[in-house]
């Protein structure tokens, strides 16, 4: 199934390597942030609506 | 219905809460698809070897870091103009998706460059202002960091923006200004004779499509929790003045 890459075998898998991890990076970041703001404005709004 | 209307925050969310799904699959599947069809099913250049399928990472993220930018701009001279907060904080939102892009098309043509210029880096015009670009992206995200109040940050980074709006045009038609440097002109073109052949150019289209829907899924995402920030910072503001 891999193809033959050649002589650049370490080229095109280190690149393909690095590139995916910092696409999942950057996706687990904004998720994990996006998740992390919604819980606290939520925490922050039952809050104030306690308060009236 | 205007365009405007998506400057109110909660017709913002409640739209995007509708779409997001869409452009999450839309991602993943032109992702996946596009990678696998190159990596695995495309031949090797006659002149660069296996190297060629470095093309689409490099092409798309390169795209996208300069495109990202641009949406950085008109979002920046949006806010400079008709003061709408969710433009401000879409231009905000974008920097850390294009500093990633920024990052994936340096590295990617640092490890193309090695084998086949005999170097991963050259001073080269176009390399040198996309370098530019990335510092650029830097700068702009530590001065929003940097301020507290936001409208007086969304005021400093859209200067900034503007500044380094030069790069971004620089970075992509460097090599028609300065007739030098290693760097080889666009590989896509409306020119046939030009364009790159069609068993490269049909997976790099798919990966491009993939990149442009990553960028503005994780730009509408990031818009939502900038949002909710703002509120949040609003609301914490109020308690204190009770």
């Amino acid at each position: 199934m891999m193809p033959d890459l050649g002589r650049y075998a370490t080229e095109v898998i280190s690149a393909y390597v690095v590139s995916i991890v910092i696409i999942l990076a950057i996706v687990a970041l904004t998720l994990w942030q996006a998740r992390k703001t919604k819980a606290r404005l939520e925490e922050v709004e039952k809050r104030s609506v306690r308060r009236g | 219905m205007s365009l405007w209307e998506y400057a109110n925050p909660r017709k913002f969310i409640a739209t995007t809460d509708v779409v997001l799904p869409w452009f999450w699959a839309g991602t993943i599947a032109c992702l996946v698809v596009g990678l696998i069809w190159g990596f695995f099913f495309t031949p090797d250049d006659f002149r660069q070897g296996s190297t060629v399928k470095i093309i689409y990472l490099h092409v798309p993220s390169a795209l996208m870091a300069i495109n990202a930018w641009l949406m950085m701009l008109v979002a920046s001279l949006i806010w400079l103009i008709r003061r709408h907060h969710v433009s401000a904080l879409a231009a905000k939102a974008a920097a850390p998706v294009g500093i990633a892009m920024t990052l994936i098309a340096l590295l990617t043509g640092a490890i193309w460059g090695a084998p086949i210029w005999g170097k991963p880096w050259a001073w080269d015009p176009r390399l040198t202002s996309f370098l530019w670009l990335f510092l650029f992206y830097i700068g702009y995200i530590v001065l929003w960091q940097a301020l507290d109040d936001m409208d007086t940050a969304a005021d400093m980074t859209s200067i900034l923006c503007l500044v380094g709006s030069v790069f971004a045009l620089l970075s992509r038609y460097a090599f028609l200004f300065w007739n030098s440097g290693l760097h080889q002109e666009a590989s896509l073109s409306l020119d046939k004779e030009t364009n790159i052949a069609d068993v490269f150019y049909y997976p790099l289209l798919l990966c491009i499509a993939g990149f442009v829907l990553l960028f503005i899924t994780l730009v509408l995402v990031r818009t939502r929790m900038e949002i909710r920030a703002r509120r949040m910072k609003a609301l914490i503001a109020r308690e204190r003045m009770v």
